[in-house]
């Protein structure tokens, strides 16, 4: 599924169900108008996304990453947003190790109740990717080997 | 797998912006996909039968629902493919409204994007498994945190129901902001006199174990079982020999304490029972005060006392308590009147907040119900109402309405006219918001019979001349600027949440807004519920609310509390993790990494291996990010299901 010519950049969400999804409903209720790239797929808490989504997100062709989650110390699982937090940190140190601006990767925090929040996030967010363009392709070729891009 | 497809139009409220048949059609083309349809309203009866009817025409494996958010949802949908004979849990949802229809108008692009969500709901639904959930049992307490009157009320109606009830209460006596008023609007009734039995009853009933003095300090666990630890301080009295008779009160020496309960207008005594309809009706020493306590000498309360109750060593203490649902109702905090320096609230002594005045009116206040000035004494005759001091005004951050300030202006302009019949008042005001029964007729009673002024504008500051008060503000009706010698500004101070409330938010692991005030699980349709499971909220914990709001939330909080307990066992949510024993290398991080300490370590021939136990694991998916074999996997979010919604998206 191509990201629409042209148009939108592919920009992948990692959002925890209880505050940051929350918070995209929110805004959505709310009607705040934001860019149509991101997509969002849900998780149980921030805690539960692996760094190596993300790695695996970008290396995979994606333009940008934003991960958002319960505000530290709001976790709906007492603690998993911290493990998050310290995750996502050290990960965001490697990303040039991998060849990949740090900037195509975002962590953030938003509540249930910040729909406006959620919008200014996305936007700028959105609009930071906009400005990088779209991420360098990695070496290998799709149209040359299907059975790697089949895989990825 | 045969899999299908229903994208929902909801009216105009998706198809408006998305092409929700051109979604159905393109969703064809996914994998496994045997089935699509493009339905009015997916949630509607004919929508679900129209699931049903598709799911048992072409032998389906699992449903996707392409319309709301699944906060909305997906239970509905949920037992609608269940009740097509397919486990609950071979369902997806792909949210293309709140994501998708309503932040964007761009038709050609929304519509893609909803392809392209409803392509990575059904890669999740390919590795979806069906999942059973797992029996446990309940513990049939009931915590209320606020003895407030949403707590009262809350307490009450458990324990009516039978249940047992652990009621917590910040100060020395239950009643909250309702016991400090002097009547209530529109009926101005005593508020003493209808919150009192309710107050008696709560201290009187065999089911209700009051605490107060006391705060909950930790909360573990989950719905059903929850372990909470309660702080209780100490009063320096044992309660259990105290009878209340108010002999100590007399006798104490130290007679410049802060009088907590009548607003720090005039003060009171070291030991003290806040009012006489205390529950419970007990003494209480303020150490901030207490000659014996700061300085050694006096202890004249323990030789007069004769029960011999005081105790000046006491200490404070931790009791536990295990629970299986909670109620929250730890109500409000009124604005300081301080930010606003040009009202000299805080620095004039007779600008004062309207609970203030509530005291100053009470018959049980300071004044024995006399309106007088705090600073002279004197009875005002020109009395000046402020209404939205820290309500509606972005500049001090406060932009949402207070709520009720509207109709106590009223009322107290009011009793201002019965306590002081030569006396005028005058109410500075915004808007008059007074929507509810009989509310409207009483505002206007305030203005036609009791001849009260209500200039539409903002007060601009408020200075001293001579022993008045000078009032200028703006009359945006008639265009003009006024000015009122006053002798007493009452200011409507707004609402805010309860101090020290987002900490018990993060204690209850419940979300709260901006300005601390709680959320509720739906605006509209779950009021009284929050987003974790078996907690619950009452009164203005959630945002300002009038007495009879609080106390239908309190009744509602404990409905939903009965109706857990009405279960002798709940049903654990199947979506927890699960571990692969042939990957397991037993290392024990996912053990220590689990905030419920749901996985135990066993011992597998001689092997260490990690288990989960079923009943206690919220599926928070922690210990599967942490697990360096992957052994450890949530169900129902598995790496290969999230990674699988990746590569759905990634593929260019």
């Amino acid at each position: 599924m191509p990201a629409l010519a042209g148009k939108e950049l592919r920009i992948v969400g990692f959002l925890c169900n209880w505050c940051s999804y929350g918070g995209a409903d929110t805004a959505g209720v709310g009607r705040f108008s934001q860019p149509t790239d991101l997509r969002i797929i849900r998780v149980p808490c921030s805690g539960r996304i692996n760094p190596l989504f993300v790695a695996k997100t970008l290396l995979s062709g994606a333009d940008g990453v934003l991960v958002s989650g319960c505000h530290p110390r709001d976790c709906h699982y007492a603690e998993g947003n911290f493990y998050a937090r310290r995750r996502l940190e050290v990960f965001k140190r490697f990303l040039p190790t991998m060849g990949i601006d740090p900037d195509r990767f975002e962590y953030t925090w938003v509540s249930a109740s910040e729909g406006q929040r959620w919008q200014k996030v996305v936007t700028t967010f959105t609009e930071q990717i906009h400005k990088l363009g779209p991420a360098p392709r990695f070496g290998f070729a799709h149209e040359q080997n299907p059975a790697t891009a089949a895989a990825c | 797998m045969k899999i299908g497809v229903f994208v929902c139009h909801c009216g105009s409220n998706i198809g408006g912006t998305v092409d929700a048949a051109r979604v159905a059609e393109a969703s064809r083309e996914f994998p496994d996909v045997v089935f699509t349809s493009d339905t009015m309203y997916a949630c509607s009866e004919p929508g679900q039968d129209g699931i049903i009817q598709a799911i048992k025409d072409n032998q389906l494996d699992g449903v996707v629902v392409s319309s709301c958010t699944p906060r909305m949802h997906e239970p509905t949908f949920r037992r609608t493919v269940e009740r097509a004979g397919l486990n609950r849990f071979m369902f997806e949802m792909a949210n293309i409204r709140e994501h998708v229809s309503w932040i964007g108008k761009d038709k050609e692009a929304n519509t893609n994007k909803a392809i392209e969500l409803t392509g990575i709901a059904v890669e999740k639904l390919r590795r979806d498994q069906p999942l059973f959930a797992k029996q446990f049992d309940i513990n049939k307490r009931v915590l209320v945190i606020g003895g407030g009157v949403a707590g009262i009320q809350a307490a009450l109606d458990c324990a009516d129901g039978d249940r047992e009830v652990v009621l917590v209460e910040r100060e020395s006596t239950i009643g909250g902001k309702m016991a400090k008023l002097d009547k209530t609007f529109p009926t101005v009734d005593c508020s003493s006199c209808i919150l009192g039995p309710k107050m008696v009853d709560v201290a009187q009933h065999p089911k209700i174990q009051l605490y107060a003095m006391a705060e909950v300090e930790e909360i573990g666990g989950y719905v059903g079982n929850y372990e909470v630890k309660i702080r209780r301080k100490a009063p320096y009295v044992n309660w259990d020999l105290c009878t209340g008779c108010g002999l100590c009160m007399e006798k104490c020496p130290s007679k410049k304490s802060t009088d907590r309960f009548n607003e720090q207008v005039g003060s009171t005594t070291a030991i003290n029972i806040p009012f006489p309809q205390a529950i419970p009706k007990k003494a209480v020493i303020d150490p901030k005060f207490c000659i014996k306590l700061t300085k050694g000498k006096c202890g004249i309360c323990a030789k007069i006392c004769p029960t011999k109750a005081i105790v000046f060593d006491q200490r404070e203490e931790i009791i536990s308590e295990s629970v299986g649902a909670i109620v929250a109702a730890t109500g409000y905090d009124l604005f300081d009147i301080s930010k606003y320096g040009e009202y000299g609230g805080g620095r004039l002594p007779d600008v004062i907040t309207g609970l203030q005045y509530e005291r100053l009116l009470s018959a049980s206040g300071p004044t024995g119900g006399h309106v007088k000035r705090p600073s002279d004494g004197k009875e005002p005759k020109t009395i000046v109402f402020v209404q939205c001091v820290g309500s509606r005004d972005k500049s001090v951050d406060r932009p949402y309405c207070s709520g009720f300030c509207c109709m106590y202006t009223a009322k107290q302009a009011i009793l201002t006219k019965d306590h002081i019949p030569d006396s005028s008042s005058y109410v500075f005001y915004m808007d008059i918001r007074s929507p509810g029964k009989m509310y409207d007729e009483f505002t206007r009673r305030a203005m036609e019979e009791y001849g009260t002024q209500y200039v539409r504008g903002r007060v601009s500051m408020i200075y001293p001349q001579g022993d008045k008060l000078m009032v200028r503000g703006a009359d945006t009706l008639m265009g003009t600027q006024v000015e009122v010698e006053a002798d007493l500004v009452v200011l409507a101070a707004g609402a805010e949440a309860a101090v020290g409330a987002p900490q018990l938010a993060e204690k209850l692991r419940i979300s709260y807004d901006k300005y601390g005030f709680f959320m509720e699980s739906h605006p509209k349709l779950r009021p009284v519920e929050t987003n974790t499971a078996g907690v619950y909220l009452a009164g203005s914990c959630q945002g300002p609310k009038d007495i009879p709001a609080s106390v239908a939330q309190g009744s509602a909080a404990a409905a939903k509390v009965l109706a857990l307990f009405a279960k002798d066992k709940l049903e654990n949510d199947p979506m927890i993790s699960l571990v692969d024993m042939k990957r397991c290398v037993g290392c024990g991080k996912c053990v220590r990494v689990c905030p419920f300490g749901a996985i135990k370590e066993i011992d597998v021939r001689g092997e260490p291996k990690a288990e989960v136990i079923e009943t206690v694991c919220q599926g928070c998916g922690l210990c599967t990010a942490t697990c360096p074999q992957g052994a450890i996997q949530l169900s129902h979010f598995t790496d290969n299901q999230i990674l699988a919604e990746v590569n759905a998206l990634c593929q260019l």
